[in-house]
């Protein structure tokens, strides 16, 4: 199946970790293999997907643009941050200062592209909170950008809509609620742990959203957009729950 | 409800109602749910185990969809279907738990038979039982029976917070902190679902000793003369 090797597969990280477990638990699979799965069928899918949006109405009405993500201390900051992508750090895009502009496109007033000094100028705030990924693990990390909210409502967006999606320079693409873009603490995050956000962690920024899992908060971006068409996602669209909130 | 026609030829008076349909049905809702929720939650887990080990599940062992089949239809390599699993049958199971806890305590179930539970009788009860000599009588709980529903109803109780700590350590952080943190919320979900997976153990082994217990859980009713298993070790 060429396609599937085309394609990318989740974090880097992840593949060695997948592949052990493939692999030694091979045997077993070959001397119990049933050749199908109850989830493979289509009614079933349907009614998962089902679930999985009923599962997005009750996390929007879990979420309340007051409800704070805990923040952390200092001191519980990982400098050496996992890097996540489905590349390796090698392959992730460099962007530069010179060449790079933020592409705004949809229900925006004003669609002038924006640079980073102009992004840098922007009045900034920090925070210091877990990710955690879909599959499992989490980090403490500090980032600091100014707030998405603040950005969409200066350029004039349409704050009634009911999607953001972001487009990266990796290919990545992603949307979120409108609510949760709103929320104070998601930020455009410029900096991880006091420094210009390094190429693998996103530069020039990557959207925190610490109400949302990790694979939600989009790195690389070069187009923010706002309607009222679902956007779906790179992972919604291979199965994921599209809000993933957290 | 009828029971098969061999459980009417035995002595009419030894049939009695067991359990009722509602909680036949609960029974085997929350039977299904929590089978859901064990084979999807192992292939979670294996994505990021949650503890220091390198061991993950066999992965025919768990629910979500074959890998090849997965990644050729959505091009994801089978989490996202053990994912949309758990979170569907975790309604299911929230569900049914809640009712079922409403209704053992409205009806009396709960008082009528996992009470009361005394210290001597649940030392008497667990040494005949280690010996071989308890016998099981249906519709009545001994004390170690009593003292193991209560105890899973905890435990699966325990599970379900904790796994709420996990999904949603932003809008539950209070539940989150209670469970000692979103790391260690991981671990209380894990060895909750260990537990209920040592109680399945026994479970399913005792039915297979006293496998007219499943007739009743399915029909509501079996036969069962008195004291059967005493008078034939006499």
């Amino acid at each position: 199946m060429s396609p599937v090797l085309l394609e990318p597969t989740p974090s880097a990280a992840g593949i060695e970790r997948r592949l052990f477990l493939r692999q030694t638990l091979g045997l077993g699979a070959l001397t119990l293999l049933t050749g199908c799965d109850i989830s493979d069928h289509n009614s079933v899918q349907k009614v998962l997907k089902l679930m999985s949006q009923w599962n997005d109405r009750a996390q929007m009405f879990l979420f309340s643009d007051r409800r704070l993500a805990p923040t952390f201390a200092e001191t519980d900051v990982v400098k050496d941050f996992r890097y996540n992508a489905f590349f390796p750090a090698e392959d992730a895009p460099r962007l530069t200062a010179a060449d790079y502009r933020l592409e705004l496109s949809g229900l925006i007033g004003d669609k002038r592209p924006w640079s980073v000094d102009q992004l840098y100028a922007l009045p900034q705030e920090s925070q210091i909170t877990r990710h955690v990924c879909v599959e499992g693990w989490s980090m403490i990390g500090k980032w600091s950008g100014p707030r998405l909210g603040a950005f969409l409502q200066r350029v004039g967006a349409d704050l009634t809509a009911k999607y953001v999606g972001f487009q990266c320079a990796d290919g990545y693409y992603g949307s979120i609620d409108m609510p949760t873009a709103l929320h104070p603490q998601t930020i455009m995050a410029v900096k991880f742990a006091d420094e210009i956000l390094p190429v693998k962690y996103g530069y020039p920024f990557k959207v925190r959203i610490p109400t949302k899992l990790g694979f939600k908060n989009p790195k690389w971006v070069t187009t923010i957009y706002v309607t009222n068409r679902y956007p779906g996602g790179f992972w919604a669209d291979r199965g994921y729950n599209w809000f993933s909130g957290s | 409800m009828s029971a098969p026609a061999r459980f009417h030829t035995a002595s009419p008076a030894a049939n009695v109602q067991l359990h009722p349909l509602s909680r036949r049905i609960m029974h085997w809702i929350n039977a299904l749910a929590i089978f859901v929720m064990i084979g999807s939650g192992w292939r979670i887990y294996n994505y990021y185990p949650a503890l220091p080990i390198h061991w993950g599940f066999p992965y025919n062992w768990t629910l979500g969809g074959d890998f090849t089949v997965t990644e050729a239809v959505s091009n994801d390599d089978g989490l996202a279907n053990a994912l949309l699993w758990h979170f569907a049958a975790m309604w299911v199971l929230v569900l049914n738990y809640l009712a079922y806890i409403v209704v053992g305590l409205v009806s009396g179930h709960f008082r009528r038979d996992f009470l009361p539970i005394t210290v001597d009788a649940f030392w008497r009860d667990f040494v005949a039982a280690l010996r071989g000599r308890l016998s099981h009588q249906l519709g009545e709980y001994n004390a170690v029976q009593k003292v193991f529903y209560w105890g899973v109803l905890a435990v699966i109780l325990i599970t379900i917070l904790s796994g709420l700590a996990i999904w949603k350590p932003v809008q539950l952080q209070e539940l989150t902190w209670l469970f000692g943190g979103y790391e260690f919320a991981r671990i209380v979900h894990f060895f909750g679902m260990a537990a209920i997976v040592a109680f399945l153990v026994v479970h399913l082994a005792l039915t297979a000793l006293v496998p007219k217990t499943l007739v009743a859980m399915v029909f509501g009713l079996a036969s069962d003369a008195p004291h059967s298993l005493e008078e034939e070790r006499r």
